[in-house]
């Protein structure tokens, strides 16, 4: 039997976990936003991780298929998109109850209308969600199912005239913690069925699609392609699920990292410090790196790594975390942009506003003053995230400074704003260093929590103090 | 059971000298004895006790106060008196505590100084806060002598002559003006000479650390056996009784090869050893050392317990040559050493004391331990290939202690050395 290693990275804001096989390959991916109940947030983002690492094992058995044939790969593209839409859907299901059940009880005289108004807003949302992923890209947007609800129900409100709004917001206040909160498991194979259903019908429905230049030229490849030929991505496909959903994904050893660690009901030997796990993630995939640096939701970590990946020394935000993740969100929630937004807008500035504020509820003020004072908004995040870069610069500088080569990684390693500061300050400060940033970096920590789960390093080497008495 | 007995023995001696001392503070007024307030770096107790008075050290008790949870409402009287949020918070607790009352840790009323004796001015906070004493005891006599900085890594003959002007043209006539006593410099010797045999014996006990495992925890419980040393017992047969006594316990410690006793018993596994720079947090010293135990880390030398005097290097108060001998010490001190001088003696301690790590604890308000200290833990790290770890906590101010970052922070640090100290063994094998 294959044995594989699970790490899970529970942070402040996203839950992760990465599963990786025997020889440190990542297999399977899972992500979530951290939750009041962090063990369902730690399984929901294990089974992401399971069902990811079944596609993976799909995608190898039909590797030649996916290589040679544009169907193939954009087959199974789609397939993950319309897979997290059925998963959207129960979760849907749901929380469409809850609401229901919530509205019913609420003590409103008005609650009957209330409740009608309620189903408009989800008979209106659910067939644009659908639409959004599975013929839009909301599946590789990462966001969550709170985030994509609540965007959509909050528009919904908002049309809705003054009477509804407070019994409506309150109404998915109520009923969207304990639908999080709930633990739901589903069939693999019963969910890619139907994804394949749905893919059938998309597929079916597609008109040819013709050249207008707006594209390049191997998207409408690659969509004709599957138009005409996707019943042989079908057949092949399932030849192989049976097997797949039923082979089991054998989770050897397991190991807990990230900020809510200690409440993940793991055995204490496998609870380990995210310092050593997002170095040890880092290096994996970059074995050159010498410094890592990690913005997470409420860290913010320079570490310092020697050859074996080893942390040597670290820094971290003490007392403040204006410099973090969650500062992003805060200035998110200040301009009503969601946070997947704040990147692009500031790579948009003609130049960055200088922000004085070190601290994050009296930034909010500050850019409040400068819009009033009318200063651009893609300016003013630029000035925000220049401010977050520098806070992190400090940082490094605290813990050694930068050596060849440097990993950026995190959430906030996604945000494009981010990136091109730290770029920009890092070749500002030590010159030109290779800097390294993947597109896995919100997994490091997690990967790193795996590597050390196969390792089992306490186990496989000799007791430490031996020597001592020696 | 005579381990117990022996335990027990030097905790009374040193519970009986510090009560003693409150309660001759409490009975100063009847007793006509004056009282000299002075802080614990470049101390002048020899002196202090030659012209019979009562030393009082307000740093010991606002550390005290914080033991006792007693720190947050005197700094909390202090801020509503306008101290400002950044000062040291040994300063506000102090004043917080003599405004309210000024009632000392045994409960008796500490009585009003007679003189403010500053013999140490490297750190500048001392100086403001004997300014701000001043204003409320507007009839104690201030006595400030300037202790040249160690710059260039020495001390020269002319800091040392510049030092005994000071004690013979400002610090000794003042002493005799304000108690009526004439300078009896016989007596210093005397007084001297003791506290050379306890300086002997308290380097022979922080030395015992070299021993594996360590029988002594030398930085938490190191500070209760800095006390009667830095309390001004440094000088009496009490403290040289008080330190030999200790030193027998530990040397059967060392035969039965037990580690370091904990406020949760005997250590069991020694894990890590390491040696710390910076004061301890006082506000949760049971919560911040049971972080340490509970990993089984020892902590095998530390610069805090050398705030009172280094003899790491062979230096001690000298009777033939007293004002020079005090002089030297006042200098000696070890946040009066230059930067280099203390990367070299908390190199020689991780060298001399096999410690597998070193850690800075950071205390924000206090510029003397604060200003150089990442710097010197960059040279370490170069110097000696040790893993190095930061923390950042306060002196006695609770809002600034997070347990959960602190045990964050060193957990991590745990986990590292034992990373390394795996590959170390690996590689050996």
């Amino acid at each position: 039997m294959k044995k594989y290693y699970l790490g899970i990275d529970l942070g402040s804001t996203t839950s992760k976990a990465v599963i990786i096989n025997e020889n440190d390959q990542i297999v399977g991916r899972g992500i979530t936003n951290t939750r009041a109940n962090y063990k369902v947030a730690a399984d929901i983002a294990r089974e992401e991780a399971i069902y990811d690492a079944r596609f993976t094992l799909l995608s190898n058995k039909i590797k030649l298929d996916m290589e040679a044939k544009p169907e193939f790969k954009k087959y199974m593209e789609d397939i993950r998109s319309v897979f997290q839409y059925q998963q959207f859907k129960r979760r849907m299901e749901s929380l469409e109850k809850m609401l229901n059940k919530t509205v019913s009880e609420f003590a409103y005289e008005n609650k009957t209308a209330i409740a009608e108004k309620l189903h408009e807003i989800i008979e209106n949302i659910r067939p644009q969600i659908r639409n959004e992923f599975v013929h839009g890209n909301l599946g590789s947007k990462n966001q969550f199912f709170r985030d994509i609800v609540s965007e959509k129900y909050n528009v919904g409100v908002d049309a809705l005239g003054r009477e509804y709004y407070e019994p409506l917001m309150l109404a998915f206040d109520k009923s969207i913690t304990p639908v999080e909160n709930e633990m739901v498991q589903y069939n693999f194979k019963e969910l890619v069925l139907e994804s394949m259903a749905v893919l059938e019908e998309k597929y079916k429905g597609l008109a040819d699609q013709h050249e207008d230049g707006s594209k390049e030229d191997w998207y409408y490849a690659e969509l004709n392609a599957v138009k005409s030929n996707y019943k042989d991505v079908e057949i092949s496909l399932r030849e192989h699920i049976e097997a797949i959903a039923s082979e089991d994904i054998h989770i050897a050893k397991m190991v807990g990292t990230g900020y809510g660690r200690a409440l993940l009901p793991f055995p204490e030997d496998c609870i380990k410090s995210e310092i050593l796990c997002h170095a040890f993630g880092a290096h994996a995939i970059f074995p050159n790196t010498r410094t890592v640096l990690d913005i997470g939701g409420q860290d913010t970590k320079a570490i310092q790594v020697d050859s074996h990946g080893l942390v040597t020394s670290f820094h971290m935000n003490d007392r403040c975390a204006a410099g973090c993740g969650r500062y992003l969100g805060y200035i998110a929630d200040e301009f009503g942009l969601s946070l997947n937004e704040l990147g692009p807008e500031a790579m948009s500035s003609t130049k960055e506003t200088t922000i004085c504020s070190t601290c994050t509820v009296f930034a909010g003020a500050e850019v409040k003053e400068l819009l009033h004072n009318g200063e651009q908004r893609p300016n003013i995040l630029a000035g925000l995230h220049k401010a977050i870069v520098q806070r992190a610069m400090s940082l490094i500088a605290r813990s050694g400074g930068v050596r060849n080569e440097f990993t950026f990684t995190g959430g906030v390693a996604r945000n494009q704003a981010v990136l091109k500061y730290v770029k920009q300050m890092v070749t500002d400060s030590y010159g030109q260093v290779t800097m390294n940033i993947h597109t896995d970096s919100i997994f490091m920590g997690a990967l790193g929590g795996a590597m050390f789960a196969r390792r089992n390093i306490s186990a496989d080497l000799p007791k430490a103090g031996k020597s001592v008495e020696a | 059971m005579a381990q117990e007995a022996q335990k027990e023995r030097s905790m009374i001696l040193q519970k009986e000298m510090i009560e003693g001392l409150f309660n001759d503070l409490g009975k100063a007024k009847e007793t006509g004895k004056k009282v000299c307030y002075t802080f614990v770096p470049g101390n002048l107790s020899e002196l202090i006790r030659t012209f019979d008075m009562l030393p009082v050290y307000p740093e010991i008790n606002a550390l005290q106060s914080a033991m006792r949870k007693k720190s947050a409402s005197y700094i909390k009287e202090a801020e509503r008196h306008a101290h400002s949020e950044d000062v040291c918070t040994y300063v506000k607790c102090d004043v917080g505590m003599m405004m309210k009352g000024n009632i000392g840790p045994t409960g008796e009323k500490i009585p009003e100084p007679d003189i403010l004796l500053l013999s140490y001015t490297g750190c500048f906070t001392f100086l403001k806060w004997f300014e701000t004493l001043k204003r409320e005891y507007p009839n104690a006599k201030v006595i400030m002598v300037h202790t040249p900085y160690q710059e260039n890594a020495k001390i020269t003959p002319e800091m040392t002559q510049y030092m005994v002007k000071q004690f013979k043209e400002e610090v000794i006539p003042q002493m005799e003006a304000v108690t009526g006593i004439k300078y009896d410099e016989e007596k210093l010797k005397k007084i001297l000479a003791l506290s050379k045999e306890a300086e002997d014996w308290i380097t022979k006990i922080f030395d015992t650390t070299k021993h594996k495992p360590s029988p002594i925890d030398a930085y938490f419980a190191g500070v209760y056996y800095i006390g009667p040393i830095n309390i001004g017992f440094r000088g009496t047969q009490q403290a040289v009784d008080y330190y030999k006594e200790l030193y027998k316990e530990i040397q059967e410690r060392v035969r039965l090869g037990l580690g370091p006793i904990t406020p949760e018993g005997e250590m069991k596994e020694e894990k890590y050893r390491l040696v710390v720079e910076g004061p301890p947090n006082w506000t949760s010293f049971r919560e911040f050392w049971k972080i340490f135990y509970d990993m089984g880390a020892v902590i095998v030398a530390s610069s805090y317990t050398k705030v009172g005097g280094v003899y790491d290097m062979g230096w001690r108060h000298d009777p033939s040559r007293p004002l020079e001998s005090l002089s030297e010490y006042c200098m000696n001190c070890y946040t009066n050493l230059n930067i280099p001088q203390r990367i070299d003696l908390l190199s020689k301690c991780i060298t001399d004391y096999a410690a597998d790590g070193y850690v800075t604890n950071s205390i924000k308000s206090c510029n003397s331990f604060s200003a150089g200290q990442l710097g010197m833990m960059r040279e370490i790290e170069d110097r000696l290939e040790v893993p190095v770890g930061f923390i950042e906590s306060d002196l006695v101010d609770p809002r600034y202690f997070s347990y959960s970052n602190i045990k964050n922070r060193l957990e991590s640090y745990f986990q590292m050395l034992e990373q390394r100290k795996i590959i170390h063994e690996s590689e050996k094998v």
